[in-house]
């Protein structure tokens, strides 16, 4: 192998193929490196596949990861290794040696179409591990529908070789003398992405797991509700298969219990929980009583605190703060179970279910943990790996990062994240080997379609069941087949399987088809899948077109399957009719600039800067205030007890010391024009800049509270005053013996129904501090729900041990703060003894919210990028693109997104960084070319489209009395092509024919 | 009355569009009246279209953006 410099490799090793290892992969292959994705289960997808829906969007969780699984399958610089474990690694970052297994599969990958022969004339049956053992697979097996690689693997320790499966296979891809595999590759750094295992509920017996077959674990009910699942998505229990009338989710099964070494907050349960009530109780035909028992509701995340309250008040579901003594069946043989136990108050209640679903926890398996242990990684007293602190993503070994559920329980966009901070980080090491061992993606000669007749193929999705389950498939390709200019109708199982694609490819040589019409999902998400299948087939890639015969006929009309059916038929013909007047679009290629703006100088912004300098790349880093440090200004102790201060200076020191990074502080962004590649912005001291990027980490301020006597008695204070006071010693604090916090102060109410996420464990934090200075200082938290997420679970359970008081308040009923003297006035009425508790107050602290700034929403214009209701940027998909936005080019981080501690604004800044790098490692920008584009002999010349044209992108040409379209900046709106009197401009790939065709069609 | 009327929906690729994708996710259900042709941009709906649907037959025409 070769590289640049010496002892620098351009390839990356990643360890899982969950979303993590995906995201991490791709990330990197697209920013010029060569990845190794190396994957234990003979399929890549890791958990995400299993779950039916994902929280907060209700998005279907294999529709949205699918598009990402092809891509990472068929990516030319992503070598995909199932089958495999790491075994050893050698070297030091930037030169490693990676020793893989690669175990044994009996069939060959390449040569298996997936087709299920095999399976077939598989005698041996057994327990199906992706369906949590709710339904059987044979001992040759394919992980799920949509796997990648689409191909089966035998399970030998099943396997009795009877030779059925090689008889049945006409692709001859099955050995059953395969031998286990050594190979060795060279890489340059290496990112852990091996996920984690569900908790076994069957070690605590209380809850009766194991012995009554009634009661799930939450994946097995993921697998319940899944369309794919055991009992094809529909909702029946799995003693009596009958429809369960009355669920209850148990919260917190393996998680904040110290007795069993699972102290931590699992994190992702409360969503995960409330999410299948909610998914629940839409399947159920029936009213279905939906209760969560649970500590305190945690919904601590982006838009979850939203969810949860829709989930209250618009769907329903109960929940009852509680603590379980035990689970029951029912002696009756009904295979009903009671559970008993403790309200809030101490009474003892019982409760009868049909269906008990236990939210149990994430922890690290035991092959990890032997991975971390062989790798020489440092583990913490859980077994995740111990992350250094600020670091986001590193581990005790350089250049080796972690990225997900390895280094402690999060959801998908924090694992995305992650991810991409992780490929950031590989890519800051190994930026002189940038390019040097990526292969170039080769498509065949484009056909000349010209003056063809349409030859159209049309390609009808069951996804599933999700669209065959309401409308007739058959019925609507049957009809196809007999439309104008169609040479081919078939259905299909999933359109967008890699297994289709190869298919449709098939169909295109076949039938010399020109055109092709998908009837599937929509366009907004697999468009490009389908148009990168044309092109690898020789077709332009706009002879493509979709008919949406599921989000928009077969999920909203679940009840009406005729009249959907009839629904899809016309939105075929539309397509069909649009379709045959499609001709191809040349793509244009712009020269693109290199550098990249970064707005905001705190720490998101000054770390996205460095990580940018270090991978080569010029920066210009725009702060508003006079200095550089943003609201980490006012930090002095981290979370995890960092020197917050120490750290600030030296990031300031290294963006001042770099000289690829130009920092302009007291100046705001006053003006922005063009586009990806070619932005050019304006400041407020009239200097104008131009980059190819920008990164938006505005950051967010501290909610000056209107309640409380904040600012009208000295004694109240925020949390930020107290940490500075604090800090300096000042004479209020250290002076002080009681000490009030009053949580959720400006955050979860009408005006701001958001979480801010980190202000309980700050509190916690601060309660903690005041204690070791004093220990006789008297410390109440009065709070809500305590969301110490994570491994800050600890803190909170150390604050409670070190004689914290936690006293619990309604949202109905709100502590009074009042002035007495030197002392402030708190009453409060206990959760437990329901009484007025009235406490003399010496510093009173107020969990402040964390606002956006106001200089968001000009930002937002300026860069069309969107805000959320509250006024923090809005990604362009809150799952799988948490740092994206549907602008090109335009990313953001740190609080500007929403609510964060100090390293989740690290880990998002590398990521905004990871994801600006796929842009600008690329040598020019192809623009899509769905432009306008004018008829000469029909303009007059009359400047209409020039007036109307919001980009900027027309003008006319007053010599040749012709309007002209400057490409590049005509985002196709079709403004123009609407105003212009004489038909004279038009839209590439909707023209005014092919519309008034698809109106024709009905 | 068994007469359905026949809606043709201009949507935005962006916002409405994306909003009627919205709706299927979360399986909101409405009458399967309603024939969707998605626009890059409310500024592409052409007075043309509108007129051309209505020709057509349709009953109703819908813009949104």
């Amino acid at each position: 192998m070769t590289a640049n410099k010496p002892g620098q490799v351009g390839a990356v090793l990643v360890v899982g193929a969950g979303i993590a290892g995906i995201q991490a992969s791709l990330d990197l292959a697209e920013s010029g490196y060569y990845v190794y994705l190396v994957e234990k289960s003979p399929a890549i997808g890791g958990t995400m596949p299993m779950l039916d829906k994902t929280f907060p969007t209700n998005d279907c969780s294999m529709c949205i990861l699918s598009p990402k699984l092809v891509e990472c399958g068929r990516h030319l610089n992503i070598e995909t290794i199932t089958n495999a474990v790491l075994e050893d690694l050698q070297g030091e970052p930037g030169h490693f040696k990676a020793t893989i297994v690669k175990k044994a599969r009996y069939v060959d990958p390449e040569k298996c179409t997936g087709c299920g022969s095999c399976a077939e004339e598989c005698p041996m049956e057994t327990k199906d591990e992706f369906n949590q053992g709710l339904g059987e697979r044979k001992a040759i097996y394919k992980l799920y529908a949509q796997a990648y690689p689409n191909a089966y693997a035998i399970d030998k320790d099943l396997c009795i070789e009877c030779g059925a499966c090689v008889d049945a296979c006409q692709a001859g891809a099955i050995d059953h003398d395969m031998a286990d595999e050594t190979v060795e590759v060279e890489v340059g750094s290496v990112i852990l992405s091996p996920g984690f295992q569900k908790f076994d509920a069957s070690a605590l017996e209380y809850y009766g797991y194991g012995r009554y077959a009634n009661v799930l674990t939450s994946l097995e009910f993921e697998r319940i509700l899944s369309a794919s699942g055991p009992f094809g998505g529909h909702l029946v229990r799995p003693s009596d298969k009958k429809e369960p009338q009355r669920i209850a989710w148990i919260q917190c099964v393996g998680s904040r219990n110290c007795k069993i070494e699972h102290g931590y907050c699992s994190s992702v349960c409360c969503m995960y929980a409330i999410k299948e009530a909610v998914i629940a109780k839409e399947h159920a035909g029936h009213p279905l009583d939906a209760t969560i028992f649970f500590m305190d509701m945690r919904t601590y995340g982006k838009d979850f605190e939203k969810y949860y309250e829709r989930a209250k008040k618009e769907s329903g579901v109960n929940f009852i703060r509680s603590r379980i003594y035990d689970v029951n069946e029912a002696k009756d043989g009904s295979g009903n179970l009671t559970i008993r136990y403790a309200n809030e108050d101490g009474s003892i209640s019982n409760a009868e279910f049909d269906l008990v679903i236990l939210s149990v926890g994430l922890e690290p398996s035991a092959d990890v943990v032997e991975l971390a242990n062989k790798l020489n990684i440092q583990l913490n007293q859980f077994n995740f790996a111990d992350v250094p602190a600020l670091t986001g993503v590193g581990t005790s070994r350089p250049g080796v990062y972690v990225a997900g559920a390895f280094s402690g329980p999060r959801d998908i966009p924090e694992t995305v994240m992650q991810a991409s901070a992780a490929a950031s980080d590989s890519s800051v090491i190994l930026s002189a080997a940038r390019g040097s061992l990526v292969k170039k993606k080769e498509y065949p000669p484009e056909k000349d379609v010209t003056g063809e007749i349409p030859r159209i193929g049309v390609f009808v999705c069951h996804c599933g069941i999700n669209i065959g389950s309401v409308v007739n498939v058959p019925e609507v390709v049957a009809y196809a087949q007999k439309l104008p200019g169609v040479s081919l109708a078939e259905e299909k199982l999933y359109a967008c399987s890699q297994d289709t694609a190869g298919q449709i490819r098939e169909a295109i040589e076949k039938y010399n088809l020109n055109r092709i019409v998908v009837a599937s999902c929509s366009p907004r998400t697999h468009e490009p899948l389908f148009q990168e299948t044309l092109r690898e087939a020789g077709l332009n890639s706009n002879l493509f077109e979709m008919a949406n015969i599921r989000d928009q006929c077969s999920w909203v009309h679940m009840n009406e399957p005729e009249k959907a059916t009839a629904k899809a038929k016309d939105l075929v013909k539309m397509a069909v009719y649009k379709a045959s007047l499609l001709q191809p679009i040349q793509s244009v290629s712009l020269g693109m600039n290199h550098d990249a703006l970064v707005i905001g100088g705190g720490v998101s912004g000054m770390t996205a800067a460095v990580s940018l300098a270090k991978q080569g790349y010029k920066v210009h880093l725009v702060e508003k205030e006079p200095q550089l440090g943003g609201t980490a200004r006012r930090i002095h102790t981290g979370m995890r007890g960092e020197d917050v201060q120490a750290f600030l200076g030296d990031l300031i020191a290294q963006v001042n010391g770099n000289e690829l990074i130009k920092v302009y502080t007291g100046t705001e962004v006053a003006d922005v024009n063009g586009f990806v590649g070619n932005f050019v912005t304006t400041l407020s001291n009239g200097e104008e800049i131009q980059h190819g990027v920008a990164i938006i980490a505005t950051g967010a301020e501290e909610y000056k509270p209107a309640e409380y006597l904040y600012g009208q008695n000295d004694r109240v204070m925020s949390l930020l005053d107290i940490e500075g006071a604090l800090s300096a010693g000042d004479a209020r604090v250290s002076g002080a013996k009681n000490f009030v916090f009053i949580q959720c102060v400006g955050s979860r109410d009408d005006e701001r129904p958001y979480c801010s996420r980190i202000c309980c464990t700050k509190s916690v934090k601060l309660a903690l501090k005041i204690k070791e200075a004093n220990p006789k200082a008297q410390v109440y938290v009065l709070y809500r729900d305590i969301r110490t997420y994570g491994f800050f679970e600890e803190m909170y359970r150390e604050a409670r041990r070190k004689g914290v008081i936690f006293i619990r308040y309604a949202v109905d009923n709100k502590p009074v703060v009042e002035a007495d003297g030197e002392k402030v006035k708190v009453t409060v009425t206990d959760h437990v003894l329901g009484v007025p508790v009235i406490i003399k107050a010496d510093v009173v602290g107020l969990a402040a919210a964390i606002v956006p700034p106001a200089g968001n929403a000009k930002l937002s214009k300026f860069f069309k990028v969107p805000l959320n209701q509250e006024g923090f940027f809005l990604e362009a998909h809150m799952k799988l693109r948490p740092v994206d936005f549907g602008t090109d080019g335009v990313f953001m981080c740190g609080l500007a997104h929403g609510p964060k501690n100090l390293e989740e604004n690290i880990s998002q800044a590398k990521a905004a960084v990871a994801r600006a790098c796929t842009v600008l490692a690329k040598e020019s920008i192809a623009v899509e070319g769905k432009c306008a584009f004018v008829d000469k002999r029909k303009c007059v010349a009359c400047g209409v489209c020039e007036s109307v044209c919001p980009s900027k992108a027309v003008s006319v040409d007053m010599k040749e009395k012709v309007a002209v379209v400057n490409e590049a900046l005509c985002k196709g709106c079709g403004a123009c092509a609407s105003s212009c009197r004489s038909g004279a401009i038009n839209i590439k790939g909707c023209t005014n024919e092919q519309i008034v065709a698809m109106i024709n069609a009905l | 009355m068994d007469w359905e009327p026949k809606i043709v929906a201009f949507l935005c690729n962006w916002c409405s569009y994306a909003g009627a994708d919205l709706a299927g996710v979360s399986r909101i259900q409405y009458p399967p009246n309603i024939r969707v042709v998605r626009v890059p941009c409310s500024g592409r709906i052409n007075p043309l279209f509108i007129l051309s649907a209505l020709r057509h037959g349709a009953d109703g025409v819908l813009t949104s953006g």
